[in-house]
């Protein structure tokens, strides 16, 4: 028997690039890297020879110049004098706001029709299910056409509210007046001292856990059913009101009145946010909807009836057995839907919403012409949102992934 | 991410490497037909007709240069362009001429590298109101809410005026005429502003036009005018000489009616040179000797343009007013033909 030699030490060919496959993928994606690379390169080149060529250059100035146009809803003081940077931040603002509802109230939606698209109920079933289909099945842009054109044409205008024989009147005490121009709402004014209630209504609420951790510590160890419910809506309401009326109303409220065109004072909660917040939101619920439908039905059946077995209500068996285990399914398209909504909010300039492609993409772009300025800010400005939100939700998706050990 | 960005930048060095050529007269022609960007739709200065014709006092131009060049005022594609693309499709080459109620400002003319080649229409800013608003004065309108299409010099103006006379406003922003109209008529906004003509051509549409006012104050200067690329003189040459020639048309008394007996030959001798009998103008132009004479047989002169389209016998009812020719007393004018 011999001794087991030393393996042929192979040396490296230039030909083995080609035929060995332990290079072959190595090779080609190498080559496929710098076409990449070569075909950016020409194309940016390109970019910026023609603009040369065209007497243009690639310049962010107009960010600092002033912007001379006036937006309506502003987050941030902004009038304009102020320069077409900070009219941006006014649009960016705009479109978290109307995204950050829009996220919340599609989930709302998404998740009531996607858990009663499975309910027994054959009546509220069909229903769901044409809700679905209707909505998801017209362009988005359509809905916040229809959406927006049926709430002003629906709702009086503010003129209507004038007069002896008005046509249209306020409503709740006359603190709040619906228009064609949006809701106007009665505006809480802080006044001295107005921190203390405020400060004893987040005490409240902490009181409001502590004491559903104790409520539920006595059900688990002693196997004590106290009730939650009362207290718990006492504890909310009580102490903050009994704050307000000891330190002499502090917080008062500004009513919004009908004064020369426009209702004044109080909130405003304008027509067109209104329209996009909700289109977005009904829009996208149905796809949210089948997503959670879609999460509900990959659970087996049979921990439905384990539940049931045990002695669960229909109720808690969804909310304790299924929906947990569902989540971990509807998480990862719910992001997207997420990033959807986000996207789907720069239709707002039909509708007149000035969102960052109102402002930043639309009106700054043509005043001052710099298009491929404002287009790739404009892009950044949405992939920094959607990374973002995609960060969050992933970490939201870690926490609840399925542990395995 | 890198892509994304490159793809987006790819599409704009497309549409800037489009707009580099030279020579727009050659490609014309061996188009065989003039691309001319017009509004999506404003009654009397551009709008297809029932049978989808386009129609308008802006047309006019787009047909009376694609007669000169040409030699046919059909050979024209309009391409229906927004506040927004109209820009974009100029400079990047897919029209050839933009006629479409755009104002004439510094930075258009500086900065993003166009030439206006004239005004066809001196207009300026104004705000349409319900009579039953009983408001008699823009200075009247404090806290109104404004119905404004974005993209335009209104917006601008707009903000100006408030400011100067400190009233304040409440600005909603619409991307079309007829969105704006939409809302106007709904009551959500309480005044409607634009350039006036824009004002009283949308007016004559309304169900009841007399329920609307235009008020007094005219706050801005808009000369609208036709407009081409910076880079290519000769082109905005023949479209500069073509307006010119419909102006002087008009002031010479030359119409449609006695194009063809004026242009056998007059006593003129600017009338000769306009029409080509005489000198050597449309060579100069490189274009045939009849050019002017094409144009005017599309429409007739500036003034018939005007009246068949906008004036006062139309829906619009505009009067001459700033836009009569200089001599009797507006600021229609035109550098002579010599």
């Amino acid at each position: 028997m011999t001794t087991l030699a030393d393996p042929h030490k192979e040396s490296f060919k230039l030909s083995m690039l080609l035929n060995d496959t332990r290079y072959r993928s190595l090779t080609f994606q190498f080559i496929a890297l710098v076409a990449i690379i070569a075909a950016m390169a020409f194309i940016g080149g390109n970019l910026v020879r023609n603009l040369a060529e065209a007497g243009l250059n690639i310049s962010y100035d107009f960010l600092g110049a002033q912007a001379g146009y006036d937006i309506n809803q502003r987050l941030i003081s902004y009038d304009s004098q102020d320069t077409h940077g900070r009219a941006a931040i006014v649009g960016l603002l705009n479109t978290l706001i109307v995204a950050f509802l829009g996220c919340i109230t599609a989930t709302v939606i998404g998740v009531v029709a996607g858990v009663l698209r499975l309910s027994p109920n054959w009546l509220v079933r069909k229903i769901m299910s044409f809700y679905v289909e209707i909505f998801r099945n017209v362009p988005v842009l359509i809905w916040i056409l229809i959406i927006f054109s049926i709430m002003i044409n629906a709702t009086p205008a503010p003129r209507a509210f004038r007069g002896d024989n008005a046509t249209a009147s306020m409503w709740f005490f006359d603190s709040v007046a619906v228009t064609n121009r949006g809701v106007y709402l009665p505006k809480p004014i802080w006044g001295t001292g107005s921190m203390l209630v405020v400060g004893v209504f987040i005490a409240s609420i902490i009181g409001i856990f502590l004491f559903r951790r104790y409520a539920r510590k006595q059900l688990f160890d002693h196997g004590k059913m106290v009730p939650t419910l009362w207290p718990t809506i006492g504890l909310f309401f009580v102490p903050a009101i009994l704050a307000q009326l000891v330190m002499g109303s502090p917080i008062s409220l500004d009513y919004p009145e009908l004064k020369g065109f426009n209702f004044t004072g109080g909130a405003q909660i304008r027509g067109s946010l209104i329209a996009l917040w909700f289109a977005l939101a009904i829009y996208t619920g149905a796809f949210i909807a089948e997503n959670v439908r879609a999460g509900i039905l990959a659970i087996s059946k049979g921990q439905t009836e384990a539940a049931g077995a045990l002695g669960l209500r229909p109720g808690r068996i969804m909310n304790l057995v299924v929906l947990p285990q569902a989540l971990r399914i509807i998480i990862p398209p719910l992001i997207s839907q997420y990033l959807n909504i986000t996207k789907n909010s720069s239709l707002a300039i039909a509708v007149g919403y000035m969102d960052l492609t109102g402002t930043l993409g639309g009106i700054t772009l043509l005043q001052t012409g710099r298009a491929i300025e404002a287009v790739l800010l404009l892009m950044m400005f949405y992939l920094i949102i959607s990374l973002s939100i995609s960060f969050i939700m992933n970490i939201y998706n870690n926490s609840m992934k399925l542990k395995e050990r | 991410m890198k892509k994304s960005v490159f793809l987006g930048a790819l599409t704009v060095a497309g549409i800037i490497a489009g707009g580099a050529s030279a020579a727009t007269l050659d490609e014309v022609k061996a188009r065989g037909k003039l691309n001319c960007g017009v509004t999506t739709g404003v009654p009397g200065f551009a709008e297809p007709d029932a049978s989808g014709v386009w129609q308008g006092f802006d047309v006019a131009v787009c047909r009376a240069v694609a007669a000169a060049v040409l030699g046919d005022g059909n050979a024209v594609e309009f391409v229906p362009t927004t506040g927004k693309t109209r820009f974009t499709a100029l400079a990047s080459g897919e029209i050839d001429l933009l006629a479409r109620n755009t104002t004439w400002t510094f930075s258009r003319d500086v900065d993003l590298k166009f030439e206006f080649t004239g005004v066809n229409y001196y207009d300026g800013q104004g705000f349409m109101v319900p009579t039953e608003l009983g408001v008699a004065s823009a200075k009247d309108l404090d806290g109104a809410t404004v119905c404004i299409q974005t993209g335009t010099t209104t917006e601008l103006n707009l903000a100006d005026f408030f400011r100067s006379n400190n009233i304040s406003y409440e600005p909603v922003p619409i991307e079309t005429g007829a969105e704006a109209v939409q809302q106007y008529i709904a009551g959500a906004c309480d005044v409607y502003t634009t350039d006036a003509s824009a004002l009283a051509a949308q007016r004559a549409n309304f169900e009841d036009p007399s329920a609307h006012v235009l008020l007094p104050e005219i706050v801005s200067k808009e000369p609208l005018g036709p407009l081409v690329r910076h880079g290519d003189n000769e082109w905005a040459d023949i479209a500069r000489w073509t307006l010119n020639a419909l102006i002087t048309a008009e002031e010479l008394g030359v119409t449609s009616v006695n194009l063809e007996e004026l242009s056998a030959g007059t006593e003129n001798p600017e009338v000769n040179r306009l029409l080509g009998t005489e000198g050597e103008l449309g060579s100069m132009l490189g274009l045939d000797a009849g050019w002017a004479k094409a144009a005017l047989g599309v429409a007739g002169n500036y003034g018939e343009i005007f009246e068949k389209n906008i004036g006062a016998a139309t829906p619009i009812g505009l009067a001459r007013g700033l836009n009569a020719q200089w001599t009797d007393g507006g600021l229609i004018y035109s550098p002579p033909f010599r």
